[in-house]
């Protein structure tokens, strides 16, 4: 073991891998954590807490992480190259370590001029691939970036994440596989709506030999609603929504979509669960948390393996 | 070369407000270039700034100088015997040329009449676009001429990241994804294996004042100090 983390003993047992997602409050509001933290208690193996998500200032990952450890979840704690020098950023890690996380994921994050601080200087001293060596070395060598030893180094599984859908299409596997050299574990996808450019995408990491060694975890949003299909297809930089998704739920009654979307994700989910190099999903049910036990339970993943 | 843009008239205006004489000097290099900071522009500025004191019952008396480069005590000295003659100095130079004049003459007010704002190209006349950020730690070679540093919005050394959105930036769709064009341009001279390796964190030199000795000027320096 790596980390010792529950999702790395689910992923490494081969089981079929539930990840959730849970966004900090936007304050010091921990009754907000609870309420979204407690739906999906014994529904995911663990649940990524997001780093000031789409550039907008909310409660530290870190410190949200502690209050779902608090309330019977295994936070994977999610880091941004936007906010943070490689100084912080160790230190971060440490002390995320020091008080029980372990699970880990590396990202560039959304830039600045997108969030609530658009004026504000983006750090980017270093960039995801290099964050994830980092915090590789920390763990398998004990040393910081400096290559200085650590006393008592962070132990981490480390998550990065991969968009199949952004151009070039032909260089996101080259991508991927340099992630895996890097040092990732497992790598959670940007949402998947376009099934046709996924299988392909997976095929190529199959092909490649990277599934092998890398846990490929596939990233599902149900849509609530056509108007936020709409508004994912036309506005968020990075993802495909074909327009079969958006003529089915089209297709179907307004107070019908929410769960036209649910039956879509459940379809995908079935998919992967099949999809050769694919280890699991990562449910991205952005504010709607507490649907996350009916999609869990319709999806087929439940009850959860004790491991 | 560097670009800079005028600052609006009003913010000059309060900046030199109460001095009765000033002395606007542009620079002949660079910012005459960009149209911001030459003989023109100061001609023009020096008439904005007169024309905006007629009528005041106590005007304020403005003079013009350009020298080629502010940037070089050289030429800074050639306004030694007028400088006197003003109780403060408007300079159209870039940020470096400001502080070069300041430190000549360090007993008159130094003003900006500019915003310095990148290194960057000549596009066309009145159109210029950032190149370089003077990291201190050039990748050109690797990245096909394309700079990551400047050209990427997260100056990421292994991109394209995953808001690459039908080829342009996630910031902007007007901006060209810098990952794609590096990608585009290697793939075109068959080096895409020079992006499969792992770039390794920079080594950020712009983060403090940078003084440089070109091999053998060491003892140049050593004497003038």
């Amino acid at each position: 073991m790596k980390s010792g983390s529950q999702l790395e003993k689910i992923l490494t047992a081969g089981h079929f891998a539930f990840t959730g997602e849970l966004g900090p409050p936007r304050g010091a509001n921990v009754e907000a954590i609870k309420k979204k933290a407690a739906p999906l208690k014994d529904m995911v193996d663990s649940v990524n807490i997001t780093d000031n998500q789409t550039a907008v200032v909310r409660m530290s990952s870190w410190a949200a992480s502690l209050f779902a450890i608090a309330e019977g979840l295994e936070p994977n704690f999610q880091m941004v190259c936007r906010d943070r020098n490689r100084l912080a950023m160790q230190g971060d890690i440490l002390g995320a370590y020091a008080h029980g996380i372990r699970n880990m994921l590396c990202l560039s994050g959304d830039h600045q001029q997108f969030g609530d601080h658009p004026q504000s200087k983006g750090v980017f001293d270093i960039d995801s691939m290099q964050l994830i060596t980092m915090v590789k070395d920390m763990r398998d060598e004990g040393k910081f970036l400096n290559g200085q030893e650590i006393d008592d180094p962070p132990k981490m599984f480390i998550g990065a994440a991969a968009n199949p859908f952004a151009e070039p299409f032909d260089w996101r596997v080259y991508r991927l596989a340099k992630k895996v050299q890097a040092g990732a574990d497992f790598i959670q996808t940007q949402c998947v709506f376009n099934m046709e450019r996924m299988r392909e995408w997976v095929k190529q990491a199959n092909d490649m030999g990277l599934t092998e060694k890398v846990y490929i975890l596939a990233g599902v949003t149900p849509m609530k609603s056509l108007g936020m299909a709409r508004y994912m297809k036309s506005k968020v930089p990075g993802m495909d929504v074909p327009d079969y998704i958006i003529d089915r739920l089209k297709g179907v009654d307004k107070k019908e979509q929410a769960n036209e979307g649910i039956k879509i994700a459940c379809e995908q989910i079935e998919e992967f669960k099949e999809m050769k190099g694919v280890a699991g999903v990562h449910l991205m049910a952005i504010e709607w948390e507490h649907k996350v036990p009916e999609i869990a339970e319709r999806a087929g993943v439940l009850p959860r393996p004790k491991v | 070369m560097i670009v800079a843009e005028r600052k609006s008239f009003a913010e000059i205006k309060e900046m030199i407000e109460g001095y009765k004489k000033v002395l606007v000097v542009g620079c002949g290099t660079c910012v005459a270039v960009c149209l911001a900071g030459g003989e023109k522009e100061v001609g023009v500025l020096a008439a904005e700034l007169k024309l905006s004191n007629k009528g005041s019952s106590d005007p304020a008396g403005f003079g013009e100088a350009t020298v080629q480069r502010q940037c070089d005590m050289e030429f800074l000295d050639e306004l030694k015997d007028i400088v006197g003659e003003y109780d403060a100095l408007l300079s159209m130079a870039c940020g470096a040329g400001i502080q070069f004049l300041a430190e000549r003459y360090p007993e008159i007010p130094v003003f900006p009449a500019v915003n310095t704002t990148f290194i960057g190209v000549n596009k066309d006349v009145g159109w210029y676009e950032e190149r370089c950020k003077a990291c201190g730690s050039c990748v050109l070679g690797m990245t096909g001429g394309i700079c990551p540093v400047t050209m990427c919005a997260k100056s990421l050394f292994n991109g394209p990241c995953g808001g690459t959105n039908h080829k342009s930036c996630e910031i902007n769709k007007d901006q060209p994804c810098a990952w794609y064009m590096i990608y585009e341009r290697l793939a075109k001279q068959g080096r895409l294996e020079n992006i499969l390796k792992i770039s390794p964190p920079n080594d950020w030199r712009n983060t403090k004042p940078q003084t440089l000795i070109q091999p053998g000027y060491e003892e140049r320096k050593a004497a003038a100090e």
